[in-house]
């Protein structure tokens, strides 16, 4: 499996320096970005996905192994994505949105066997019809995550992605999906406010503060 | 410019022609010619009932001939002849949208003196002579204007009064008794505001009853001295508008709104050009059962309708088929024939054969319309140059229009 | 790759295109009546610039009180419909009023002025609905009384008119520049300060409200100064207004009143911006006086009493519209129908049978003409909000201004000069020329429709549908169109009714040879017949009304098991 690699990245907004970085991420690691809102933590994430604003500028690669996908338009970078909001479609049904990203390979019926698989894994087969604003938002979080690894990504980016469940449901599947990453080897980066994501990733943790923020091998020079 | 324009002309020239050539002295090559073609006919849409009749024309044609013949309905014919002008200045010299126009009067006269008109070929409709032209001089002259084979005759109209028997025992018999019973009856009787065609008309119906000069009207109003040939017509209408509709400061907009005031019971007595149209609206419910027509004892104005043909046609061969249609005795009987429409033919009876003679008798008269014995005087249409000065002094003295 | 270049490629040239189809037509169309206006015109003969015809035109008697009343009633219209809008938002925002209300708007919109003023005629004329339900019994007329209303000389009924159309504009207007300026939050903070509803309203929102709604209601004044139908069926005729004058003098068979036709249209262009400079000055005067108003700290401003005038004259307005369509459908099924009867009695079928062979034609190019004309307006608008979402860059005030330069540009200043250039160009004039001429009126509106709700647009469902592979095409048809279905439909349906009210260029473009049910409706209003009036005028609302029937019913149908996505349940 690939790692990803991100290579003397620096995002300025306008004359101002927001960040620059320079670090790897392993496969099946999992590198927690934290800091105040505003230095640019989703940015940073914008960048990698392929959603950069204009009203930013980054220079740097971003590496899937050997491959520089930053010049890739975003729909073939690989790289899945998951936001606070678990973002299913509200006009396709759960199987739907499943099949959405899945990669068109194998007979019909084979892919719909694929999404019954997935959908048995977390035990919600039974719900592969239903309205996906029928699910319980833990149930919805699954099915995100489902939808993203079917999408076959290379890499994981987590947009504070437990924010809104509920308490005694977010421990559950934030080790579900942690569990998810690890299995699949898929090199993670997750941004988040919230201490204890950070210690039950158990990975890195970047933090990034107000003043231009810098990590990796050229961490300590820039810094002073 | 003028090189692009050129070059179009080039090209179009090239192009196959539509249809085939025709010769005007061979009627079947006209026929021949016209077959197949759309024919765009462009005619005042106001009135259902000659909407329906130009609806059954178009079946009638594209039966017998092969044409396919448009209803544009205007709602002004001045529109349609904007258009022309409006093709003319772009240099449209056979494209032309409009094949076919339903007008008189000052349109002619406007179209004839700008040579926005093709022909003459009027005179060499098959169906022509039925009109007996000699002994009918009036489908060879369009309010005095010499007609020349410009435009074809169609129908006939003569102001016609008519009143709410329920409300009025004994309606006026004469401009000047008109005045009379306007100041017995306020507020009841109105004209339409000239320019509006009717109420043109009705300037033009009360200068003749008034005017000392009757004899000028028929020539151009240059020749006149128009101030001492109009001064009686002011001075009636100067008696005779504190006693209209709204005091005579406003006027209905035309005819139609007339008639219209009269449904509502607003107006007891109003006319129309249209002998017919009395009749007809009580059949549609737009006027009180109780109507009755009636024509002034000295004559009213009468005059004949037409249809012409634009230099520019792009379908004459089809225009000059139905214009002959239009002629025909079936045609003219049809819209004659009081349930349909009422128009007047233009036919002269002599000219028939007894069983052609014979439609025209069939007739749907009714109570409210005019009975055949109560035509009276057609008073001839003035030359139309005295039209525009009339309503541009009628505008000074009344309206800010 | 390709379809990622084709994508690009059609989303860069489908802005320019809209503002090609919103700009070239009406430059091109004033410019083809200014040429005449200084007699320039040769197959007439004109061949030399002179002032001739504007020396023509200030002859005509009564031109003064003909500019005058389109300028007052312009400008009296848009005023009233304005305090009214304010005084209504500022009292009910987010009341249950406001939401029922709010409901009717699109609906209201989609009734074509045409089709309101006559019903608003049939009401209040001497004859009309109102005088016979007082009569005899309260006022002893046995004969409709000889007042003048509709068609008063100070155009009061005119301005009724206008703002019965107006107001609805306006709401909606308003309901994005609501959002867009934040006024809920505004709203808390000045009622927390203390302020009374309608004063924290005008004190803490309008100032944010005002510029977002200063387009719309310039669009409003442009129009009102220079309405044809309306003024026709409503505006006085002892001078009509200008406008109305001009489409007179176009017709004159006297082809020399071209010249002074197209000198009339150049004068409505100018008394048009007058009107909007006047405004504008207005605007200036209130800003400034008011300034200190807003800070003096007062906690309130007659709210209550304001608050029920602002119901009173919201309800009147909804009202009049109601009973005015009300009467259409009467005068469709009535008889002879004399003074005073309150009701047509027995209703009869006659007028619809006898019309419906007649209504075939009109009622099938009415819905060719608007729904091909929303189709072209629907892709370009999709087209150029799709690429102002990609830059992620809200749209110029120039972009803006051209959006709204086909409402703030007379109609009749541009389109004598569109026939021009039709035939100059040797385009036939038919369907094609009706279809872009309406469209030229139906863009804006189906984008001022549809931007709030695109923009609005979370752009997180993209970018997650990106990162799971979906190219842009794939976006957009897969999920941003879905998730549009509602707003895009309603668009539609506004953009569909639009068309449907199109006069003047439906007539104009079309050589008369395209018939929709309003250029009929408009056409027997001159013929008269209340009764087939009628029928066409409830065909020019039956047609928009099934439109926005079916913009509500297909979500609900497609969606029927999509909760999130069911209309009303936000």
């Amino acid at each position: 499996m690939a790692s990803l690699r991100l290579d003397d990245i620096v995002i300025h907004q306008g004359q101002h320096r927001l960040l620059s970085l320079d670090t790897t991420v392993a496969p099946g690691e999992v590198l927690t970005v934290m800091g105040p809102s505003g230095v640019g933590k989703s940015t940073l994430l914008a960048f990698i996905a392929g959603f950069l604003s204009p009203a930013f500028e980054a220079q740097g690669c971003v590496l899937l192994d050997a491959t520089r996908i930053d010049t890739l338009p975003a729909e073939q970078r690989h790289v899945g994505l998951l936001f606070q909001d678990p973002l299913l479609f509200p006009h396709l049904d759960v199987a739907g949105n499943l099949a959405f990203g899945m990669v068109r390979e194998g007979t019909r019926r084979q892919r719909r066997a694929r999404i019954h698989d997935a959908l048995s894994s977390v035990g919600l087969e039974a719900f592969a019809g239903r309205d996906p604003a029928t699910l319980s938002g833990g149930q919805k979080a699954r099915v995100a995550l489902l939808r993203v690894l079917l999408s076959k990504p290379r890499a994981m980016l987590l947009d504070e992605p437990f924010s809104k469940l509920d308490a005694e449901r977010r421990g559950e599947i934030r080790h579900w999906v942690f569990e998810r990453v690890r299995d699949h080897r898929l090199p993670t980066l997750m941004v988040t406010h919230d201490e204890a994501d950070a210690q039950a990733a158990g990975g890195r943790i970047l933090r990034l503060t107000e003043r231009d923020t810098v990590m990796g091998p050229t961490d300590k020079e820039e810094r002073a | 410019m003028t090189f692009s324009r050129g070059v179009l002309v080039a090209v179009l020239s090239l192009l196959p022609t539509m249809g085939q050539a025709y010769e005007l002295s061979d009627w079947d090559s006209v026929t021949a010619a016209a077959r197949g073609q759309t024919v765009y006919w462009n005619a005042w849409g106001g009135d259902p009932r000659t909407n329906a009749y130009i609806d059954w024309v178009a079946e009638e044609v594209d039966e017998r001939y092969g044409i396919d013949l448009e209803h544009v309905k205007v709602s002004d014919t001045a529109a349609a002849v904007t258009r022309v002008v409006a093709e003319k200045a772009a240099g449209n010299e056979d494209r032309g949208a409009v094949d076919l126009i339903w007008l008189n009067g000052e349109n002619f006269a406007t179209m004839k003196e700008n040579d926005l008109l093709y022909g003459p070929w009027a005179e060499q409709l098959p169906h022509f002579p039925l009109t007996a032209p000699n002994q009918n001089p009036e489908v060879r002259e369009d309010f005095t204007l010499p007609v020349e084979g410009y435009e074809a005759p169609w129908g006939r109209a003569q102001i016609t009064f008519y009143y709410d028997s329920a409300r009025v025992d004994e309606p006026p018999r004469s401009i000047p008794a008109l005045l009379d019973w306007a100041k017995a009856h306020p507020g009841r009787f109105t004209y339409p505001q000239p320019p509006a065609f009717l109420g043109t008309t009705f300037l033009k119906q009360a200068l003749l009853a008034l005017t000392e000069h009757r004899e000028a009207l028929y020539a151009p109003v240059g020749e006149a001295d128009f101030e001492s040939v109009t001064a009686p017509l002011w001075a009636y209408l100067d008696r005779l508008h504190p006693y209209l509709w709204r005091e005579g400061e406003r006027f209905p907009a035309g005819g139609p709104r007339m008639r219209q005031l009269m449904g509502d019971g607003a107006l007891s007595l109003a006319f129309t050009f249209t002998p017919s149209a009395p009749a007809a609206a009580v059949l549609d419910y737009q006027l009180p059962p109780t109507t009755r027509s009636y024509i002034l004892d000295d004559g009213t104005l009468g005059n004949v309708h037409f249809v012409a043909i634009p230099f520019n046609a792009q379908h004459k061969a089809g225009a000059l088929t139905v214009a002959n249609f239009l002629l025909s005795p079936e045609a003219q009987a049809r819209k004659q024939d009081l349930s349909l429409w009422g128009d007047a033919t233009v036919l002269d009876m002599s000219r028939l054969s007894p069983e052609q003679r014979e439609a025209f008798a069939r007739d749907g008269r009714a109570a409210e319309s005019l009975p055949p014995s109560s035509l009276g005087e057609t008073l001839r249409e003035p030359h139309p140059s005295w039209i525009a000065p009339l309503e541009e002094a009628w505008r000074q003295r009344y309206g800010a229009q | 790759m390709t379809a990622g270049v084709a994508y690009r490629l059609v989303v860069g040239v489908l802005p320019w295109l809209t503002i090609a189809l919103l700009s070239v037509p009406v430059v091109a169309g004033v410019l083809g009546a200014l040429a005449p206006a200084f007699g320039w015109l040769p197959v007439l003969g004109g061949e030399r610039l002179t002032l001739a015809p504007w020396r023509q035109l200030f002859a005509v008697p009564g031109i003064v009180d003909m500019a005058r009343l389109s300028l007052v009633t312009g400008l009296v219209s848009a005023a009233l419909s304005l305090g009214l809008v304010v005084l209504f938002l500022g009292s009910f925002l987010h009341t249950p009023l406001y939401r029922r209300i709010q409901r009717w708007l699109s609906p209201l919109l989609a009734v074509p002025h045409a089709a309101a003023a006559i019903g608003l005629a049939f009401l209040l004329a001497p004859s009309g609905w109102v005088v016979r339900g007082l009569s005899p019994w309260a006022t002893g007329w046995a004969y409709p009384p000889d007042y003048a209303f509709p068609g008063d000389a100070w155009g009061l009924s005119l301005i009724l008119g206008l703002v019965v159309k107006e107001v609805p504009f306006l709401l909606l207007m308003s309901l994005a520049a609501l959002v867009q300026c934040q006024a809920r939050e505004r709203l808390s903070v000045a009622r927390s300060l203390g302020y009374r509803p309608l004063t924290a309203f005008l004190k803490g929102v309008m100032p944010g409200l005002y510029p977002l709604l200063r387009l719309p209601l310039y669009a409003v004044i442009a129009f009102a100064t220079s309405t044809v139908d309306v003024a026709m069926i409503l505006g006085p005729t002892t001078p009509p207004p200008l406008a109305v004058a001009v489409v007179g003098w176009l017709n004159d068979p006297t082809l020399s009143m071209r010249f002074m036709a197209s000198a009339g249209a150049m004068l409505q262009l100018l008394l048009t911006l007058t009107a909007l400079l006047i405004w504008w000055t207005l605007e200036r005067l209130v800003a400034r006086v008011s300034r200190g108003w807003c800070r003096d700290g007062r906690r309130q401003c007659g709210d209550r009493w304001l608050a029920g005038m602002a119901w009173l004259a919201m309800r009147t307005v909804l009202g009049l519209m109601m009973a005015a369509l009300a009467g259409l459908a009467l005068w469709s099924v009535a008889g002879y129908w004399p003074f005073p009867a309150f009701l047509p009695w027995p209703p009869i079928a006659h007028n619809w049978l006898n019309a419906a062979d007649d209504l075939v034609a009109p009622v099938w190019q009415s819905l060719g003409v608007a729904l091909a004309a929303t189709l072209v307006s629907v892709v370009l608008v999709l087209g150029a909000l799709e690429s102002e979402t990609q830059r992620r860059r809200p749209m110029r005030p120039w972009a803006q201004l051209i959006l709204y330069l086909p409402l703030l540009v007379p109609s009749v200043a541009f389109l004598f000069g569109l026939v021009m250039m039709q035939a100059q160009m040797g385009v036939r004039p038919g369907l094609g020329a009706v279809i872009i001429g309406h469209a030229v009126f139906v863009l804006p509106y189906v984008f001022l429709s549809l931007a709030e709700s695109y923009r609005r647009l979370d752009p997180r469902w993209s970018q997650q549908a990106r990162s799971l592979g979906a190219g842009p095409w794939r976006v957009f048809w897969r999920v941003r169109l879905p998730l549009l279905l509602t707003p895009l439909l309603t668009a539609a349906a506004v953009g569909f009714a639009v068309s449907i009210g199109q006069y003047l260029p439906t007539i104009l473009l079309g050589a008369g040879r395209v018939v929709t049910v309003t250029t009929e409706a408009v056409s027997l209003a001159s013929g008269g017949d209340r009764r087939l009036t009628a029928i066409y005028a409830l065909l020019q609302l039956l047609l928009p009304a099934l439109g926005f029937m079916l913009a509500m019913l297909v979500p609900r149908y497609v969606f029927r098991r999509r909760r999130d996505l069911l209309p009303g349940t936000d």
